[in-house]
This record gives structure tokens, sequence and C-alpha cells, in this order.
């Protein structure tokens, strides 16, 4: 258009922000429409075992180094930045309950979640988005299979069963660093280090990680499927989708933790 | 075999498919032409029912397929085969496993068997021995014949081709060509193509339909198509850059735009 | 197919292992299904139970015995709590619970002090004698006062 727009910037912010809460809104419920679609297909013939074992394989096992990694120098940098600061107060014996605390309410689901995002989330996107550019979904329904059944409800029921999985070996190998580092390296009484985690540790702790971990995971697959089955059918489309499924569901994961941890405190 | 009835698509504002009404005879190939943008692409996507009409309707046999029960949308796609642009085989599965698709998927025929008939059908496409060859592997030709062999596995009664022969080199796109006119005669298949290539779509059809602007202009057998009067079907089928289908798309006049008068809609001439 | 049957033992595996971490953290750490079932549970009110949180340590000459499993306020604006009491431990009838810090600055716990009665505390009765929490603050603030008289 040739116009020049005339209307004040302010009115033009506002109608921006509008338009994109608008669009926000729509492509909440599309995502939501098109994951309940998906999941109904759990109580439907023909049963998805198989792939979902196939994605369970891909997202589940593809993720357990990478967890392993950030899980052992999260511990380590924990002990490590833990010690000096209580140190200062003397009360070094503190550590083994500061650090697993941390790892198992906060760092192991959230981290655990955000490497989970960039490996297994990312790829989930890629892949339906490149199925949608070449074809393939469609492929898949000229030969009467249904792509929601097939390719969005096992990659869902994958990462929300996988991430608990995964968040929980992140914890374990997290508080095995920690001890290494602070128990071995920085000379922490080992008594005082496994007691004072053992004693500050309770139930609820743990099951409120987990809860999180469920959550993170089934947000994965709900937005990272969506991003990938509604991506522009371009290759740079695939791209912008992959690139929005990691941000939008990275932001998610960080408020919705917000919301959990004020609802479990 | 297919019929449509005031096939109406539109998206947003523009409308890709108006008031088409058309008659798909069995074991014939019908070839739709038309130049990008015409509709085409689209139109096949509804007879696939891939696409839902904005308004109209399609039957396939007696049965429509507007608003059809996705259960029995499924059975008859056991009677329809497919050939993509792209060929969109699953790029997990080697060549083998992408044909045995859709007769593991919906047949109980133990492993002996589908093997038999998987390599059948790549000897029909001339790809036995490739078997273990991953999609990635293939030239776009191959990986054609073997979304071809994938779309006739099942025997379909109905297979819809997708700009079979672009971006293929003229020996693989002729290889295809035959292979579809051959296929249609011999196993009495109904072929629906989508095609710009004015040579090999005359060339393989009992029926062509040319579409511009969503709208068909001409129907018939090659032979018509060929001696047709009709400006717009010369300049199709010669190729012509300017002519009755204009060379600019835009729809103000240039000179307008250049005074910064917009909105001014061209004469059309 | 060969393939398949290596995905499905190896995301058994990988199911095998996320379970046992689970349950390891659940065992080890939560203690949960541990000390929960093989414990009997005791009841104590205190004026002042000021800084003690579920899953403080119940400690006996200095030895963990069990610990808490809730806290509550009763009608009387008093604070309840209820500890879980490994069974193999015996408190007598006129024990007294007390709450503690470990530490000057450490957490709190509740300390338990064996009586001289011969009869039995049993699951669900309650500690008559119990000791609240010593308030730093009040004790300063009461020795300054008798300082001043």
């Amino acid at each position: 258009m040739s116009t020049v727009n005339k209307q004040p910037a302010m009115f033009q912010m506002l109608g921006g922000l509008g338009r994109w809460c608008l669009q926000s809104i729509e492509k909440f419920g599309d995502a939501a429409v098109l994951s309940a679609i998906s999941l109904a297909h759990l109580f439907k013939r023909p049963w998805q075992g198989k792939h979902f074992m196939l994605q369970m394989y891909a997202l589940g096992v593809g993720s357990l180094i990478i967890m392993a990694i950030t899980g052992a120098f999260t511990g380590m940098v924990l002990a490590l930045q833990g010690y000096y600061t209580l140190a200062k107060f003397g009360s070094e014996s503190l550590l083994g309950s500061g650090v697993a605390l941390s790892i198992l309410r906060e760092l192991g689901p959230v981290l655990g979640a955000l490497m989970f995002v960039g490996r297994a989330g990312s790829s989930i996107t890629a892949e339906i988005g490149i199925m949608r550019v070449t074809e393939q979904l469609d492929a898949l329904q000229m030969m009467a299979i249904n792509p929601h059944a097939r390719v969005i409800l096992p990659r869902i029921i994958a990462t929300t069963l996988a991430l608990p999985l995964l968040v929980s070996l992140f914890d374990v190998i997290g508080l095995a660093a920690s001890y290494v580092v602070g128990v071995e390296l920085l000379g922490v009484n080992a008594g005082a280090f496994t007691g004072e985690m053992v004693a500050k540790v309770i139930p609820m702790d743990l099951y409120a990680g987990w809860l999180k971990a469920l959550v993170f995971g089934f947000l994965v697959g709900v937005i990272c499927t969506y991003m990938g089955y509604r991506a522009e059918p371009t290759t740079e489309g695939v791209a912008q989708a992959t690139t929005q499924a990691v941000v939008v569901s990275s932001v998610s994961i960080l408020i919705l933790d917000y919301v959990l941890s004020s609802i479990f405190l | 075999m297919i019929r449509t009835e005031h096939l109406t698509r539109k998206f947003g504002h523009i409308t890709a498919l108006d008031d088409v009404n058309l008659r798909i005879k069995p074991h014939e190939t019908t070839v739709i032409m038309g130049g990008s943008g015409s509709g085409k692409t689209t139109l096949l996507r509804l007879l696939a029912s891939l696409e839902c009409p904005t308004s109209g309707n399609i039957y396939f046999g007696d049965e429509s397929l507007v608003g059809i029960k996705q259960k029995r949308l499924y059975e008859l796609r056991a009677k329809m085969g497919m050939v993509f642009q792209y060929s969109a085989l699953l790029n997990s599965l080697s060549v083998f496993e992408n044909v045995a698709f859709p007769l593991r998927e919906h047949t109980d025929l133990d492993d002996v068997i589908i093997q038999t008939m998987v390599t059948m059908k790549l000897e029909q496409v001339g790809l036995r021995g490739f078997e273990d060859m991953m999609p990635s592997q293939l030239s776009g030709g191959m990986a054609k014949r073997v979304a071809f062999a994938r779309a006739i596995a099942m025997d379909p009664e109905v297979v819809f081709f997708d700009e079979p022969t672009s971006g293929l080199d003229p020996i693989s796109a002729g290889v295809i060509s035959n292979m579809i006119s051959d296929l249609t005669k011999k196993a009495k298949m109904t072929s629906i193509v989508v095609t710009h290539d004015v040579h090999a779509g005359l060339e393989i059809a009992d029926h062509v339909i040319l579409l511009w602007q969503g709208e068909v202009i001409i129907e018939g057998t090659s032979d018509m198509i060929r001696n047709s009067d009709d400006a717009r079907v010369v300049q199709f089928i010669e190729g012509r850059p300017d002519g009755p289908i204009p060379f600019s798309r835009s729809e103000t006049a240039f000179v307008d735009d250049l005074m910064h008068k917009p909105g001014t809609v061209r004469m059309s001439s | 197919m060969q393939s398949y049957r290596k995905v499905e033992v190896i995301v058994g595996i990988f199911v095998l292992v996320g379970v046992l971490s689970m349950s390891w953290m659940a065992i080890k750490l939560g203690q949960i299904g541990g000390m929960g079932t093989s414990g009997y549970t005791l009841s104590a009110t205190f004026d002042d139970a000021g800084g003690l949180r579920v899953g403080a340590d119940v400690m006996m000459a200095g030895v963990s015995i069990g610990r808490l499993s809730s806290i509550a306020l009763n009608d009387d604006s008093e604070a309840v709590i209820h500890m879980e009491i490994q069974n193999d431990v015996h408190l007598s009838t006129d024990a007294i619970a007390a709450v503690r810090t470990k530490g000057i600055i450490g957490e709190r716990y509740v300390r338990m002090s064996q009586g001289a009665d011969d009869a039995v505390l049993a699951s669900g009765d309650e500690i008559e004698e119990t000791e609240s929490a010593i308030n730093i603050e009040d004790l300063i603030s009461k020795y300054i006062f008798q300082g001043k008289e």
C-alpha cells in the first residue's frame, strides 16, 4: 500500500498489541483443540503402541546423555557455589540439604525441561514440519492413516512420560555429583552432607518435582507438535516454527514453574 | 467415477476454484492442466478429500465426500492412491517399507506375501533391487517411482498424480508418463493427473480439463484441446508469455500507482 | 523386525533406570513408605512450636527416632504436632517433648526425654509433658528487665 498511515503511533502500538493478543488466544485455542483431538485417539483403536515406543526411544533415550551431563554439572556447580556462600556463615553442614532441595524442587524439573525442549522439542517440531512440507502428512491421510493418532498422539504421550523419568535421572546424577564435589573435593563432612540431605527432604518435595516434570513434559509435547503441525509449509516456515516452539515452550515452562511452585510451597 | 457439483473453494478473499462441475470417467486418464495459481492443485486436493470445499459437492461413486464420516472416508481411501509432487515418502522407512506401508497397515497378510507384492510393484516401476535404500539416497525420479509403487500397492481404483513430471529430467518424466498411461490401460485404473506440462499432459490424456483462474475454460480430448480456437487455450498450449492471460498480475493501473493514486482498478481490455 | 526389538529393549532399560532413580529418591530421601509404615504416631501440644516444620527430626539423646508428620493449631490457640516414631523405640507415659534448636542458628527439632514410668505410650497417645520453644528474644528481654529491678 502506498498510503501513508496517519494513525498516531500510540494507536498503532495498541492495535498491534491487541492483534497479537487475539492471535495468541486463537493459537492457544487451536493448539488445545488439536491436542484434544489427538488425545481422544488414546481410547480408540488401532493402538499406537509401537509408535509410542519409537518416540520414547527417539525423545527419551535420545535425551539421556544431555540430561546426565547437565545434571552432573548442575549438581557440581551448586555444591561449589553453595559451599563458598555457606562457609561464610560457618554452616557448610547445610550444603547437602541446600543442594538437594534446589535440585529436587526447581533445577531438576526446570533445567531438565529446558534441555528437553532444546533436544527433543525442537526435533519434534522440525520433524512434523518437514512432514508437512514434503506432504508426508497428506500421504498418511491418503493411506487412511490418521496423522493425529499416528504422529501427534505418540509424541505427546512420550514427552509426558519420558520427562519425569529423565528428570529423576537428572536429580540422582545431580545429587551424586554434588556429593563428589562437596564431600570429596571440598571436604564437607560426609555424614553431615547426607544426613542433612535426608533430614530436610520431605515427600512433598519429590512429588512436586515429579508433578512439575509431568506437566512440563505434556506442555512440551503439546506446543511442539502443534507448532510443527501448523507450520507454514515452506523451509522458512519450518525454521520459524522450530524457533518459536523452543521459545514458547521455554517461556511457558518458566511461567508455569512459578505458578506450580507457588501452589506447592 | 468422481463427480463435482458447483465446487467452490475460497482462501480468505481469494477464490481458488469457482463453480466447477466435472465428471471423471472410470478407466480413463484425466489430465487437469493450468498455469500456476489456476487452482488445479486445489482441485486435486478437493477430489482426494484432503481439503473441504467452501461450497458445492464432490461425489465418489454415489457417495458425497463432503461431510463424510472419517471412518467411511478411510474405507474409501483404500480405493484411492496418490503420488505427491515431492513424492512424500516416509523418510524414516526404507524403499521396501515405504511400498509395504499400506499393506502392513491395512491388511493382515504375512511377511512372505507382502514381500512378493512389494517386489512385484517395484518391478512394475523398474526399481527391483533398490529395496534397502533410504528415501534420502534416491534421485527425484527414483523417489517418484517409489511413490508410484506405493500408490498402487493396494491396487486402487483411482490414483491421483500431483505434478508427476515436474522437477524430473526429460527421460524420467517420459518414464513416469508412460507408466501412468500403461497402468491405466492394463490395470483398469482411473488416473487423475494434475500438471502444467502441456506436452506430457496431452500425450497421456484421454480427457483434458483446462483451468484458468479457478474456472474450467475447456474440456475434451487432447485433439479437441490442440485444435481449439480459444485464444486462452492456444496461449497456454503454445506457452506464449502474454495474451488473454495477461503477463502482469497487478490489478491496479501502473500509471495510477506511479502517481500515488491507489485503489484505481484497471479496466479490463 | 529385528531393529524394533532392539528399540523395545532399550526403551525398557530407559524406563527401568528412570523408575529406579525415582524409587531411590523416594526411599532414601523422601523416606516414602519407609519409616512411615513402620512407625507409630504420637501427638503433643505446645504453647509455642516456633520454627518447627513438617519433616523435622524427633531425637532422643541425640539420636533420631522419628520425624514430624503434621503441625496445626487447636481450638485453644495451641500448637498440636503429630510425630512418627520408630516402632523399636518405646517411650514411657511421662516422657517429655521439648522444642529445641540444633546449634545456635540451626533448625528446630523435637527433643524427647525418657520418663520414669513403666507404662509405655501406644500409637495415637498424647505426650502430656511438653516444653515450648525457647524464644531468645524473650530470654534476653527478661534478663534485661530483671537486671533493672
